[in-house]
C-alpha cells in the first residue's frame, strides 16, 4: 500500500531521515532540559499540599516558617493579585486553596514558600501549621450522577454529561454481546519532571517564565490572569521538555513560580520530584463503561448502545472534551447507523484527571475492542473478520452524523497487519527472559500459553466542537540565512526537525536556524491532539511558501522572467519554460523578506443534545495485533510482539514515525498490564517508580509496523498526525491476546497477575 | 550531617560505639532513597564502601562453606564462580532492581534494612545462613532465622553491624524464583528459595509474611511422604503447595492481594520443586 517514490529526496528535507537538531544534545547528556535551569541570585521555590482529599481549611499559620534563616517569601491565596482560579475549560481550580475554603483532592496546593536552598524550603513547609475540617472524600462518580454526594465545587459535581442519539434507537440485533468494562488511572510518567525558572523584570510589572509546557500562550493566557497582569508582561520561553502526553497542559507550577519572583523580585525556580509530579499534573481518566452491541447474525453490526462515566477528579480541566471524545469514538473504526450513547464526567475528590495521549478514546476503544472480540465469538467469526466486515470508508457517517472525509484505509490497516508474520514459537529451551516473569524465572516452557489479539481505532486529529485551534509561524531571510520562528512547543516529539525539514523542502536552502519557541510570535496551539505536524507543520509551510513565493517575484522581476514559471528544484530556482537556473543560495543572499502565516483548520460545530454535529476536523486510523506468552497459573504475561500498521497520510520522517509507534506501544501496554495509579479513599497509594510500574525493555515486545501512505487531501502536507493512534488500540489488542490465551473475561485494565490466575 | 568514612572494620565498629545511632551506608539503594524520596535526614552516616574487607568472598572447603561479605555487589553474585556455589544465590541477585542497582545493592544492605521483600533474604533463610555480626564485644554467628525478628527489624543490638554472611555449601539442588508485575526490576510480591538434598527439601518464602517464612510443615510432610530420588507425583505437588500456601501469612496491599500471594507461592514451591528434578 505503500506509495513509492520517483527520485530519493535530499537529504534533510520532508521523507528522509533527517537528524534532529536536538538530538546529539540529547544523547551526549548537554541539552538542557527545565529542571537544568539556574540563575544567578536565584531563589528556590516549593509548594505546601494538602495531605486530605476533602477538607475544610480551618487556618492557615506560617509565622513559624517566616522565622526559619533563609526564608524569603511565603504566599497563600491571600497573595494571589488576580483571579485565584484557573482551567483549560472552566476556572474552577485556585492557585492556592482559601482559608475558608475546601481542599477538594490529596495533594491541592495551599501555600508556596520561596527560599536560599531546597532544604529551607522543605523546613519552611514543615513549619506551616495549616489546620483542617475532615470531610469523608467523595469518591464514587455513581453518587455524583445521583445527586447524593455533598457538593464539592459551586460547579456541581457533574462536569458534563452528553448523550448522542442516532438512527432507530429502537433496533435490535440477532446477536447481542454486552459487557462492563474498567479503565484504571494511567499517569504520563514523562522523565523530564515539572520544572520552571521565573524572572522578574526590574520595578516588578512583569516577568518572563522558562517553562517545560505544551501550549505556552494558553499558559500565559492564565498566569496573566492569576497574576493580574496584562498578558504582554507575562513572556513565556519554552524550557527544554522531557515529555508531555498530555500532562503539561494544565497550569501546575506556572502560577506559583512566578508569584514567588514577583513577590522577592529574585529569579525563583520550582521542580517538582517524582512524587509530587504525581500530585502535580492530570492523570489518564479512569471509567466505567457499559456498552452492548447489536449485529446481524453474519456479524454486521447494527446498533450500539453504551452508558460511560469518566472520573475527573477534583476539578474540571479539560474533562468536558475527553468525555466527548470517548462517546462520540464509541463505534470505533465501524460502520454503525443507530447508536445510543450516554456520558458523564464527574468531579470527586480523586486525583484531577484530564488529558493524555488518546484523550478519551483510550477507555471507548477498548471497551468497543473488547466488544469486537465478543461480537466475533457470538457470531462464530475470526477476530479479523469481523473487523473488517464492518470496517468503515471514507464517506461513512459516524453516529454523531458527522461524514469521514478523511482518508480512511481502516480495511488497509487491518490487511497489512495480518499479513506481517507472526512471531515464532517460545522455543523448548528459551531463556528465562523471554518467558513471562522475566528475571524472576517464575515458568518454564511448559507453563506458557500464547494468545493473539486484535484491536483496531480511530482517532479524532486536531481540536474539536468549534475550536479554532490555529498556529502561527514565522519565516525570515536575512544577510542569506533562513530562519524559522513558531511558538510550538518542542515536547520530544521532533517538530524542530520537522519545520527545518519543510523549510529545506520548499525553500531549497539547506541550512535552517530556528529562533527560540517563545511567546514572541504567535499561538501555536497545543502540542496534543496529534496536531502539531499537520497545524504547525501547515503554518511553517504557509510561512516559507509565502517566502518562496517573494523570492521567485524578486529573482522574476529583476531578470525579467514570469514568476510563473519559476520554481524552486533542489537547491536552485529554474525557469521551466527558459534557461534560468540560479543556487537558492546566491539568490538570497542579499534579499531580506520577512513573512508570518496562520494555519487554520476548517471550522467544526457543537453537539446538540442528541450529540449530532460535525464536531471532529479529521481522523486517523491504525491496527494492532498483540501476541503474548502467559502463564496462566500465576497471571504473568510476556507481550512477545506487536504487529501494526497506521494511516499515516504520508511520512514525512521515517525514523520519527517508527518512534512514535514504538513509544506509543510501549505505553499502551503500560495501560493494559501494569500501568495504574491506585487510589483509595482519595489518596494515591503508588506516588513513585518503585510502585507506579512502566514498562522495561524486557517488557516491551518486538514492534514490526508498516505504514498506509495515502496522501490526506485535507492536510497541508498530506500528512495526518501519528502521535496519538499507536497507543489506543494496542492496550485492548494486548487484552484480547491474553482473553485468547486464557480464556478469562478480564473486563478491567490493567490486567492484574490475580485477574487473570484467581 | 557528618559522613564517616571508615577503613577497617575495627573502625567501623569503634565510629559505633562513639554513635550507636549513626545509619550505617552501604550501597545506598536504600537508604538514598530514604533520604531523596522521603526525606530521611540521617545526622551521621558511616559508610561502608571503603572497608575492603567487606567487599571479598572466600571459600573455606575443609567446611565447606562460602563467606561472602556484607558488601559484596550483587552483580558479583549473579554469574561467575560465586553463582556456580550458590546458584539460588545467583538467581535472586539477577531479580534485584536493574544493572546499576546491582552494582550498588548488597546483602549487607538487605539485612540491614530487613523488608520482607528482601530478594536474597529467603536464600539466606532456606540455606540457613549464618550471619557474621561484629560489634563492641567482638563478633558472634547468628542464623539468619534469628536475626529477622519482624518487618525491617532485625536482631543487630547497639554498635553491632554485619560483617559476612557463610552459606553451607551442599550438593544439592537450589533454586529461585519471584513474581512481580512486570518482568524485571520489581519489587517481589512473592518469592521463594527451595533446596533439595538427599534426605530433605528447605523452602523458604519471601514478601509473604512480616519475616522470611520456612514453610516447615510443608517440608517435614515432604520428607516423610516422599521419595526423595524421583520426581513428585500431581498428587505430591498439590499437597506439598497446599502446605506451602498454609504456611504464607500474607496481606493486602497497593501492590498485590494476600490471596494472590498465597496463591503465587504455592506454585512457585509446586514449579521450583519439579524444576529441581529436571
Amino acid at each position: 500500500m505503500s506509495v513509492s517514490v520517483a527520485a530519493p529526496p535530499r537529504a534533510g528535507t520532508l521523507g528522509t531521515n533527517a537528524s534532529r537538531p536536538d538530538g546529539i544534545a540529547k544523547v551526549q547528556g548537554g541539552f538542557a532540559f527545565s529542571s537544568d535551569m539556574w540563575a544567578e541570585n536565584m531563589l528556590w521555590g516549593a509548594t505546601l499540599r494538602s495531605p486530605h482529599p476533602f477538607a475544610r481549611i480551618v487556618s492557615i499559620d506560617v509565622s513559624a516558617a517566616w522565622k526559619i534563616n533563609g526564608v524569603e517569601t511565603i504566599v497563600t491565596a491571600d497573595d494571589v493579585p488576580g483571579v485565584n482560579a484557573y482551567g483549560l475549560i472552566v476556572q474552577d481550580q485556585p492557585v492556592f486553596a482559601r482559608v475558608g475554603d475546601l481542599v477538594r483532592y490529596s495533594g491541592e496546593p495551599i501555600a508556596a514558600v520561596a527560599a536560599d536552598h531546597p532544604e529551607t524550603c522543605k523546613r519552611a513547609l514543615e513549619a506551616i501549621k495549616v489546620e483542617y475540617e475532615v470531610f469523608d472524600p467523595v469518591v464514587d462518580p455513581e453518587e455524583c450522577i445521583a445527586g447524593r454526594a455533598p457538593e464539592i465545587h459551586p460547579h456541581g459535581n457533574v462536569f458534563r454529561h452528553q448523550r448522542i442519539v442516532t438512527g432507530d434507537p429502537s433496533v435490535t440485533g440477532d446477536v447481542v454481546v454486552e459487557g462492563d468494562y474498567e479503565i484504571g488511572m494511567q499517569d504520563q510518567a514523562f522523565l523530564g519532571l515539572e520544572a520552571a525558572l521565573a524572572i522578574p523584570d526590574s520595578g516588578g510589572d512583569g516577568v518572563e517564565l522558562y517553562i517545560a509546557t505544551q501550549w505556552l500562550h494558553e499558559d500565559r493566557k492564565q498566569i496573566a490572569a492569576c497574576l493580574g497582569l496584562p498578558e504582554d508582561k507575562v513572556r513565556l520561553v519554552l524550557g527544554g521538555v522531557g515529555g508531555a502526553f498530555g500532562a503539561r497542559e494544565d497550569i501546575s507550577l506556572q502560577v506559583h513560580t512566578c508569584l514567588l519572583a514577583l513577590r522577592t523580585g529574585r529569579p525563583v525556580r520550582i521542580a517538582y520530584g517524582r512524587e509530587e509530579s504525581f500530585y502535580g499534573h492530570v492523570h489518564r481518566h479512569p471509567a466505567r463503561i457499559w456498552m452492548r452491541h447489536h449485529a446481524t447474525r453474519d456479524g454486521r453490526i447494527v446498533k450500539i448502545e453504551s452508558r460511560m462515566v469518566f472520573d475527573g477528579g477534583a476539578y474540571c480541566s479539560t474533562s468536558p472534551a475527553v468525555l466527548i471524545n470517548g462517546i462520540t469514538h464509541t463505534q470505533g473504526p465501524y460502520k454503525c447507523d443507530n447508536a445510543v450513547v450516554d456520558g458523564f464526567a464527574v468531579r470527586t475528590n480523586n486525583p484531577p484527571c484530564g488529558a493524555m495521549r488518546g484523550f478519551g478514546v483510550v477507555q471507548a476503544c477498548y471497551a468497543h475492542e473488547s466488544q469486537m472480540d465478543k461480537l466475533a465469538a457470538a457470531c462464530g467469526v475470526d477476530p479479523v473478520e469481523i473487523r473488517l466486515l464492518n470496517a468503515m470508508e471514507t464517506g461513512d457517517k459516524l453516529i454523531t452524523g458527522q461524514v469521514v472525509d478523511s482518508v480512511a484505509p481502516v480495511e488497509e490497516c487491518i490487511r497489512a497487519t495480518a499479513a506481517i508474520p507472526l512471531p515464532p514459537d517460545l522455543p523448548s529451551d528459551a531463556d528465562f527472559r523471554d518467558i513471562p516473569g522475566g528475571s524472576g524465572r517464575t515458568a518454564d516452557r511448559s507453563h506458557i500459553r500464547r494468545g493473539i489479539g486484535w484491536g483496531v481505532s480511530i482517532k479524532n486529529l486536531m481540536y474539536s466542537e468549534g475550536f479554532d485551534d490555529y498556529s502561527t509561524a514565522r519565516c525570515r531571510i536575512s544577510n542569506g540565512v533562513v530562519s524559522i520562528k513558531f511558538a510550538t512547543a518542542e515536547v520530544g516529539q521532533g517538530f524542530v526537525m520537522l519545520a527545518q525539514q519543510i523549510a529545506r523542502t520548499v525553500l531549497g536552502v539547506d541550512e535552517v536556524l530556528l529562533d527560540t519557541i517563545d511567546t514572541q510570535v504567535g499561538s501555536a496551539g497545543s502540542t496534543s491532539a496529534s496536531r502539531q505536524t499537520w497545524m504547525s507543520g501547515g503554518a511553517v509551510n504557509a510561512a516559507c511558501v509565502a517566502v518562496r513565493d517573494k523570492v521567485l517575484a524578486h529573482v522574476a522581476q529583476y531578470n525579467d522572467l514570469d514568476a510563473e514559471n519559476l520554481v524552486v528544484d533542489g537547491t536552485e530556482i529554474v525557469d521551466i519554460r527558459g534557461t534560468f537556473r540560479k543556487p537558492v543560495a546566491e539568490v538570497i543572499r542579499h534579499l531580506e523578506v520577512d513573512e508570518t502565516a496562520e494555519y487554520h483548520h476548517p471550522p467544526t460545530e457543537d453537539l446538540d443534545e442528541n450529540g449530532q454535529g460535525n464536531c471532529h476536523v479529521a481522523f486517523a486510523f491504525v491496527a494492532h495485533r498483540a501476541v503474548v506468552d502467559v502463564d496462566p497459573e500465576l497471571g504473568l504475561v510476556k507481550v512477545v510482539q506487536v504487529a501494526t500498521a497506521q494511516d499515516v497520510g504520508r511520512v514525512l520522517n521515517p525514523l520519527s514515525c517508527v518512534g512514535q509507534v514504538e513509544g506509543g506501544i510501549a505505553q499502551g501496554l503500560g495501560l493494559a498490564v501494569m500501568e495504574e495509579i491506585v487510589v483509595t479513599n482519595g489518596k494515591v497509594r503508588n506516588p513513585s517508580f518503585t510502585d507506579y510500574l512502566l514498562p522495561t525493555f524486557l517488557d516491551a515486545p518486538d514492534v514490526e509496523a508498516v505504514f498506509i501512505e495515502e496522501f490526506e487531501p485535507k492536510s497541508p502536507l498530506g500528512a495526518k498526525g501519528v502521535g496519538e493512534p499507536p497507543c489506543i488500540s494496542v492496550t485492548p489488542a494486548i487484552a484480547n491476546a491474553i482473553r485468547n490465551a486464557t480464556g478469562r473475561e478480564l473486563p478491567r485494565v490493567p490486567i492484574r497477575p490475580y485477574d487473570v490466575c484467581l | 550531617m557528618s559522613v564517616a568514612l571508615p577503613t577497617s572494620v575495627d573502625e567501623v565498629v569503634d565510629l559505633l560505639v562513639r554513635n550507636p545511632s549513626a545509619t550505617l551506608l552501604a550501597g545506598g539503594t536504600d537508604l538514598m532513597v530514604e533520604v531523596n524520596l522521603h526525606g530521611r535526614r540521617p545526622t551521621d552516616v558511616v559508610a561502608l564502601n571503603r572497608v575492603a574487607e567487606l567487599r571479598t568472598w572466600s571459600v573455606d572447603s575443609s567446611r565447606r562453606t562460602v563467606t561472602i561479605g556484607s558488601g559484596v555487589p550483587y552483580a558479583e553474585m549473579e554469574t561467575g564462580e560465586l553463582a556456580r556455589l550458590l546458584p539460588a544465590l545467583a538467581e535472586a541477585a539477577r531479580t534485584v532492581g536493574s544493572p546499576q542497582i546491582r552494582a550498588a545493592g548488597t546483602l549487607g544492605g538487605n539485612l540491614g534494612t530487613c523488608s520482607p521483600a528482601g530478594d536474597g533474604l529467603p536464600v539466606l533463610a532456606a540455606l540457613e545462613a549464618s550471619i557474621d555480626v561484629v560489634g563492641p564485644n567482638g563478633s558472634r554467628q547468628v542464623h539468619f532465622a534469628d536475626f529477622m525478628v519482624g518487618v525491617k527489624r532485625n536482631s543487630l543490638r547497639p554498635s553491632e553491624f554485619v560483617r559476612s554472611v557463610t552459606f553451607p555449601l551442599n550438593d544439592g539442588w537450589q533454586g529461585y524464583a519471584k513474581v512481580g508485575t512486570r518482568n524485571a526490576m520489581v519489587i517481589a510480591t512473592a518469592s521463594v528459595c527451595l533446596v533439595r538434598t538427599n534426605d530433605h527439601v528447605a523452602v523458604a518464602l519471601g514478601a509473604v509474611g512480616p519475616t522470611i517464612i520456612r514453610a516447615n510443615g510443608a517440608e517435614a510432610w515432604l520428607a516423610a511422604n516422599h521419595r526423595m530420588s524421583s520426581p513428585p507425583s500431581n498428587d505430591t505437588l498439590a499437597e506439598f503447595g497446599r502446605l506451602v500456601r498454609e504456611a504464607s501469612r500474607p496481606i493486602d496491599d497497593h501492590r498485590s492481594t494476600a490471596a494472590y500471594r498465597r496463591h503465587a507461592v504455592g506454585v512457585l514451591a509446586q514449579r521450583l520443586l519439579t524444576r529441581s528434578y529436571s
